[in-house]
Parts: C-alpha cells; sequence; structure tokens
C-alpha cells in the first residue's frame, strides 16, 4: 500500500496573521509557521494503515524552503520520505493553479492512496482533494470520520450534519480527513532524530513539466483586489451577576426586540 | 439580463430548499437574473418550484436522475458543467455547504474558470467580500478567469422575495463513468434533532468548558430551545465529550453567522473566533471578567452560567 499525504505549511492560527500588502497574498516570510493542524491527522490515518498493511507513506508538499519544517514534522511522526515542490514561480498561485502543481507531482509517484486534511487553517477555502479528483480522474471520499481499507476498496464514513454517509470507492482514492477520526501521535525522540536522515527530494516546476507562466500571482484565476482589518467592535456592555444577571441578559435582549 | 445560474440546496427532511438556497438566488440577482438549477433524485423539483418561484428563479432547470444520488458531489458537478456550456451563464452561486464547495471546485476545473468561496457579499461588478483569518480581515476578490462561481457563506445575505417565472426546463441527465466513482452506499442519522441547522440558524447558544459535563449542557439546550435556537459548543466541549463534533463552532468546525451568538462558559479563544467573529450581535456568559470573549460581546454577564442561563431561560419563557 503506498500512501501520500499531501501537507501544508501554514501561519499559525494562534499568532497574528496578515496578507502582505505589497501584493495581498498570505504573509508567509514573516509568520510564525507550523504543519496544518488538519494535515496531522491524515498523517496519523496514513501510518494506521500502513502498519496494518504494510507500505510506505510519502509525504508531499508544495510550498517555498521554509515548508521543510512541516515536511520534518510529518517525517518525526512515521512517514518515511517526502517530495517538497518549491519553486519561486508558484508565488501567489491560485488553488486550481496548485491543483495543477499537486497532481502532476502525484502523477510522478506511485500512490493507492492520498490522504489530505479536510481544509487548511489559512485559506480554508477546503476544496483541493476536489480539484486533484476531478484533475486525476480518481475518486474523493471526502470528510471521513472513519477510513477502513477493505483490499481495493476503500471505505469511510463521511461526517454529516447529524449522522454520517457510508461511501465506497476503489483504489486508488483520495481521502479528505476530520479531525474526529483519530488522536494524532507525538513524534517520538527517536522518530525526530530517524527523520533527519529521511530522503527529501525537491521538485522545481520544471521537473514536473509545467510552464512558470501558467502559475503564479500573474496569472492566477482569481486575485485579491484589496483587504482591510474588520473595523473594531464599539465597546460592549459587561455586568457583573449580583443575582440580577439573567434578568439584565433578558433585558438587553428584549431591548434588541429579540424576546 | 444576464443569466446567474444558482445551485438549489435541498432539505429532504423539511420537504424545501434551504434557506441558503434562497440566499444564494437573492445575492446573484445582483449579478443578473437568476435562473435555478435543480439537481436530484426523480420527483424532487416538484416540491420546491414555488419557493423557488417566490425568491427571484426566472427559469428553473430540473435535472433528476438516480445517479445524482448514488454517487457523491461529482455527477452534481457535471450537470452543472454542462449547463454552464450550454446555457453561457454570466456566474454561477452555490451555498458554500461542504458538498457546495466541493461542487464548486470541480466546476472551476470542468470549466476553466476561477472561484471564490465562502463569500459573504457579491457586487454587481462581480467583486466579492470575503473574511480571512478567523474574521480579522475582510477580503474584496475578483475571478479573473472563466465563468465566475462563488460560493455564498450561510446567513451573509438576508433573502428576499421578488416573485419570477420558474419557468421549468428539463435537463437531460447523462452521467459519465468516470463521475459514477465514489458511491453512496447508505446515509445514516445518528442524531434526530427539532432544533434549526446550526450554519442556518439566526439565533446560536453555544457552550464551552465552563458548562463542565455532558449532562449539563441540557442548561445550553434549555436557553436554545426557549429562543428556537440552534445548539454549538466550542472545541473544549468537543474534545472533552460533552458534545458532538458535528456541533462544533470554530476552527476544525462551523462557521456560522447567526443574529444572535449566545456563548456561554466559553473563553473565546482566536479558534473559537473563527467561526462566529462575524455573528451580529454577541452575548456572552462567563464567570472569568478576564476571558477574551468579552472583547467580542456586545453584552456581557460576569456570572455563574449554572445560575444566570436557567434563569435566563424561565424568564424568556415566561414572557412569550
Amino acid at each position: 500500500m503506498n500512501i501520500v499525504v499531501l501537507v501544508k505549511q501554514v501561519p499559525d492560527s494562534g499568532s497574528e496573521r496578515k496578507l502582505d500588502p505589497s501584493d495581498n497574498t498570505v504573509a508567509r516570510a514573516t509568520a510564525d509557521n507550523v504543519i496544518n493542524e488538519m494535515d496531522e491527522y491524515a498523517i496519523e490515518e496514513a501510518l494506521t494503515v500502513k502498519e496494518a498493511q504494510g507500505g510506505e507513506v510519502t509525504v508531499l508538499t508544495v510550498g517555498p524552503d521554509t515548508a521543510t519544517d512541516a515536511i520534518r514534522k510529518a517525517l518525526s511522526m512515521g512517514a518515511d520520505k517526502a517530495v517538497h515542490v518549491s519553486d519561486p514561480a508558484i508565488h501567489g498561485a491560485c488553488a486550481p493553479q496548485t491543483s495543477a502543481i499537486i497532481a502532476a507531482a502525484l502523477s510522478q509517484l506511485d500512490y493507492d492512496l492520498v490522504l489530505c486534511g479536510a481544509e487548511s487553517t489559512d485559506g480554508q477555502v477546503s476544496v483541493m482533494p476536489a480539484l486533484l479528483s476531478e484533475r486525476l480522474g480518481v475518486p474523493h471520499l471526502s470528510g471521513a470520520r472513519k477510513l477502513t481499507v477493505e483490499g481495493t476498496t476503500a471505505k469511510v464514513e463521511r461526517q454529516t450534519d447529524g449522522g454520517f454517509w457510508a461511501i465506497e470507492a476503489q483504489l486508488p482514492a483520495i481521502v479528505s480527513t476530520w479531525d474526529t477520526i483519530n488522536e494524532p501521535r507525538y513524534p517520538s525522540f527517536k522518530g525526530i532524530m530517524a527523520a533527519k536522515k529521511k530522503p527529501v527530494e525537491t521538485k522545481t516546476l520544471a521537473d514536473l513539466g509545467i510552464d512558470p507562466g501558467t502559475v503564479g500571482l500573474a496569472t492566477a484565476t482569481s486575485k485579491v483586489l484589496e483587504f482591510a482589518g474588520r473595523p473594531p467592535k464599539g465597546e460592549g456592555v459587561k455586568v457583573v451577576d449580583e443575582g440580577d444577571g439573567a434578568e439584565k441578559l433578558v433585558g438587553y435582549l428584549a431591548a434588541q426586540k429579540i424576546v | 439580463m444576464a443569466e446567474v445560474l444558482v445551485l438549489a440546496e435541498l432539505n429532504p427532511a423539511a420537504g424545501g430548499p434551504r434557506k441558503t438556497t434562497l440566499e444564494a438566488l437573492t445575492a446573484a440577482r445582483a449579478l443578473g437574473e437568476p435562473s435555478a438549477v435543480v439537481i436530484g433524485a426523480p420527483g424532487t423539483a416538484a416540491g420546491i418550484k414555488d419557493t423557488l418561484a417566490e425568491y427571484g428563479a426566472a427559469k428553473v432547470y430540473v435535472a433528476e436522475s438516480e445517479d445524482v444520488d448514488a454517487y457523491l458531489v461529482a455527477p452534481k458537478a457535471e450537470v452543472l458543467a454542462q449547463l454552464v456550456a450550454d446555457k453561457q451563464p454570466a456566474a454561477v452561486v452555490i451555498p458554500s455547504s461542504p458538498e457546495g464547495k466541493e461542487i464548486a471546485g470541480r466546476l472551476a476545473i470542468k470549466t476553466g474558470s476561477g472561484f471564490l468561496t465562502d463569500v459573504t457579499e457579491i457586487a454587481a461588478d462581480g467583486t466579492a467580500t470575503q473574511v480571512a483569518f478567523a474574521g480579522a480581515t475582510i477580503v474584496h476578490s475578483q475571478v479573473t478567469v472563466g465563468t465566475p462561481i462563488y460560493t455564498l457563506r450561510g446567513n451573509s445575505v438576508t433573502p428576499e422575495p421578488a416573485p419570477a417565472a420558474a419557468a421549468e426546463e428539463t435537463v437531460p441527465v447523462a452521467i459519465s463513468e468516470a463521475a459514477k466513482q465514489t458511491r453512496v452506499v447508505d446515509r445514516v442519522v445518528e442524531q434526530k434533532s427539532n432544533r434549526p441547522e446550526l450554519t442556518e440558524a439566526s439565533i446560536v447558544v453555544s457552550g464551552g468548558r465552563g458548562v463542565a459535563s455532558a449532562e449539563n449542557f441540557s442548561v445550553i439546550e434549555g436557553l436554545a430551545d426557549s429562543l428556537g435556537a440552534a445548539v454549538g459548543a466550542s472545541r473544549a466541549a468537543v474534545d472533552s465529550g460533552f458534545y458532538p463534533h458535528s456541533f462544533q463552532v470554530g476552527q476544525t468546525g462551523k462557521t456560522v453567522s447567526p443574529q444572535l451568538y449566545i456563548a456561554v462558559g466559553i473563553s473565546g479563544a482566536i479558534q473559537h473566533r473563527a467561526g462566529m467573529q462575524t455573528s451580529k450581535t454577541i452575548v456572552a456568559v462567563n464567570k472569568d471578567p478576564e476571558a477574551p470573549i468579552f472583547e467580542l460581546a456586545d453584552f456581557g454577564v460576569v456570572g455563574d452560567l449554572n445560575t444566570v442561563v436557567p434563569a435566563a431561560t424561565e424568564q424568556i419563557t415566561a414572557r412569550k
């Protein structure tokens, strides 16, 4: 079972995140960057499948050179090797362009299963696996809270409001996972040391056969025209409950014509 | 007037279109004349046409086939792509559910277009508003290639009636083998609820770690029911096992934008704010006067939720 896990490095959602006013892209260079949290669940799931069925787990990321930190995290959890697509021309690429890059990189790998997080915490566009499915003609099982691989069939419980849909497809398949699917392991000291020796292959757009003129900010299919901080909220009212908290609360709701 | 395709999102339980569909029809009118697209099992369109007419659908394209229900997402994107090719619309507007976003993404690849997800407003010139970084940044964006595709975040636009003809046109459905790869084997409902759906509700009452136990979430549910509200939960509450994950508000959960959001026993970490910051009015109840949720709150009560909330519930019920 060859499994590829898609990993993205994102600005830490707990730190201050900004757009770069010079070109309206996410300010990644100055950010406190971490592996996208949801991706850790995908890595854990890949390792679980590998431990049960054998095979190899490859981490694939597209991002600037600093994204090696996210790769090391994935390798220290137990992934076997990594492919890092890095090229200055990618800066500012839109989701469809990025999907073309990832699809090209996947096409150079031998995979039965592609796992990824259901969304990233920076853009929260949450469509990448669907775009890849469309480009590669490989089925997508989305929003998994449970994954079972039986022979050449992937079975997923797709999380819905108030329940789930049981969905299935033949391998090779793309599965996107929610954080309900497992509890990611922490890298062990041994894992962290071993990760330093694991192979990381760096690829450029040329290596993938992609014309740099077709990706990046200048040719993106959508663009940010302008941005601004949310206007600060007016000072709210804060009361301390002295037996009258509920009354004041209901009074406020009544004044707002809510009750 | 330019035609704008609006994908109808259906609510089988209620036998009608979801409110998000009416919001999408309303938002689409900024760009042109909306045509609703109904894709579902045979018989789907019959019960909802009147509502689509009421909210401005000049036409209703009806694509009904067992195949669109039997396979996940891809058939719907295929039908929509065919319609885009045939009708050459000015734009496509889709409700921003997880399925809606997947459809939008697939449609973008099929039609060679750009797309914008989770927009909160669409202007007549095609530019759209999005909120980024936990609601802290407001962005104006534009699709620059192909037929613009938008997914509209729920509760961002108020549905406004604008009666139209809803002239029905049947769309022949022939789903390719490529779109029949992911089979839907079963649809399982685990929690039946009479409360409104979280992302659609006009009032949401959420509980956090301060609620302290799963049993004690009945305090949150009681207040929610007195207001006809949906129930939400912070990640801390979900991770502690107090409430199911499908009700989680915030990063790695749902984003809500109700008229009123009541945060009970929630400290207000940035990850929670990500899911509720755009709510119109925010009320907080927390025993810690320093809790960051109070920075967001229009009205805050510093106090014990176990006394304040049941008393408030009682008073609200008494006012009815």
